[in-house]
């Protein structure tokens, strides 16, 4: 059966990105194969480990869950929008000062659900944090460092929070 | 994991995609793709055309009025959920809502949306028993009013017809001295529901049970109306054997299989356990 081809633009982390894709052509696979970003991994990819997950016009979701033409025109932050330039975020200096991480497949995912659950709750209890990556799997089990580093992230970001509203 | 080829039609009216279901053969709506999506990658659906409804204003909004409270088909578990008029008055669908999948799937999949896929493990679905709602659907001519009573057929089966469209899910204001609850016994915060018990409840002015309303999820091919157990409260007083014995009604009429959420034996124990939780909740929140 035919396939209508369409041309899918996005603002992906401040720039624009255009590309094409089918009916059929899942986000993630989008940005990864026709953009070239490979920051967003292909987990389960039925919507269930969350390693795909980004935010998309402000909304934390999984991009695997999602159709590229569905979403032509939309604000997309991926993990390559986390640094700025070479200074890492503060969320990803925690994870690399706690070890919040094994092997690594799962970090895109859990880092953006952090940055959408700090954005939020900047003070979040272990029970909130635990909750907050609940749709975010990590097959090591390496839970307690991740939930560690999210804490440290909070401590990191606090203070220029107040700072900024001083 | 990528579904079969189809085509994607991006209506911006409700006519336009009333229509385009009437015209297509082997449609099907897109809400917020959140359950479609995978059955879709897994192939378990593999519908020719789809008809994205995300394009069309108006949808996603939670207005209450004097008598009901109104909610667009479009508006997404997390809005539900965070809704402070939904969490005041309607606390059966906040926690249903806020059961949900996961802050990503909550963010993207949508009451009208969890409500036409008709999952009986569904949380909404059990919610809507509970809350009596009915369903206002576009069609290609005149709309329709669905009741919920009527509207779960069968396994993520309605009375939905192909060229229809829920828009709106109308809700009645509980009475005073109401109370309402959802419980879910669930393996992760991911799951589908193991029992779910969506539960509302009234009491008069002598503090008998003038009404109550029990939605199961998890435990049928359909979510189910646990009418023997409201039968087995109405007009009685709030006791401990009370609410034991409508949780025995509505283990009666549960019918779940045995599965990797746990043999039907222990699901129709939980539901004693789980509709006897609901109701105390219920009571305690009037």
């Amino acid at each position: 059966m035919p396939s209508s081809h369409r041309q899918v633009t996005l603002t992906i982390n401040g720039q624009k990105y255009s590309g094409r894709a089918e009916p059929r052509t899942l986000l993630t696979y989008f940005l990864r194969d026709e953009l070239g970003l490979t920051g967003t991994h292909i987990g389960c990819i039925v919507g269930k480990c969350g390693a795909c997950t980004i935010i998309l016009d402000g909304k934390l979701v999984k991009s695997c869950l999602l159709f590229a033409q569905q979403v032509d025109g939309a604000q997309v932050l991926t993990v390559e929008g986390l640094a700025e330039g070479s200074k890492l975020h503060p969320i990803q200096e925690a994870f690399w000062e706690e070890h919040g991480l094994q092997c690594g497949y799962c970090t895109p995912g859990m880092l953006l659900a952090a940055y959408d659950l700090l954005r939020g709750n900047p003070r979040p209890t272990e029970k909130e944090i635990r909750e907050g990556i609940s749709g975010n799997l990590c097959m090591c089990t390496g839970y307690v460092n991740i939930v560690k580093s999210v804490k440290v992230a909070a401590d990191k970001m606090a203070p220029a929070r107040s700072k900024r509203s001083a | 994991m990528i579904p079969r080829a189809f085509e994607l039609h991006s209506p911006t009216t409700l006519s336009e995609a009333t229509s385009l279901l009437k015209k297509l053969k082997d449609s099907k709506v897109l809400a917020g793709g959140q359950s479609l999506v995978p059955l879709m990658k897994l192939r378990l659906a593999s519908p020719a055309n789809l008809v994205d409804i995300g394009k069309i204003p108006g949808l996603s909004y939670v207005r209450k009025r004097k008598d009901d409270l109104l909610i667009g088909s479009m508006t997404t578990h997390h809005d539900v959920a965070a809704s402070s008029v939904v969490n005041r008055r309607f606390k059966t669908l906040s926690e249903a809502a806020g059961h949900i999948g996961d802050r990503q799937v909550r963010n993207r999949g949508t009451i009208g949306g969890a409500i036409c896929h008709a999952d009986p493990a569904g949380d909404v679905p059990a919610a809507m028993l509970a809350l009596d709602a009915e369903f206002k659907v576009a069609g290609p001519s005149k709309g329709r009013i669905l009741e919920v009573k009527d509207f779960f057929k069968d396994m993520f089966t309605t009375s939905l017809r192909q060229n229809e469209i829920l828009i709106e899910v109308k809700i009645p204001l509980l009475p005073p001295r109401s109370g309402g609850a959802y419980l879910k016994l669930e393996r992760g915060t991911s799951d589908l529901a193991t029992v779910g018990v969506a539960s509302v409840v009234t009491l008069d002015n002598s503090g008998l049970f003038e009404e109550a309303r029990i939605g199961l999820a998890g435990v049928g091919s359909t979510p189910i109306r646990a009418t023997k157990a409201e039968s087995a409260l109405k007009g009685r007083e709030p006791s401990d054997d009370v609410v034991a014995e409508a949780g025995e009604k509505a283990s009666e009429m549960s019918n779940p299989i045995s599965d990797i959420r746990g043999s039907s034996e222990y699901k129709r124990e939980m539901v004693k356990v789980y509709v006897g939780r609901a109701i105390r909740q219920s009571l305690g929140r009037i």
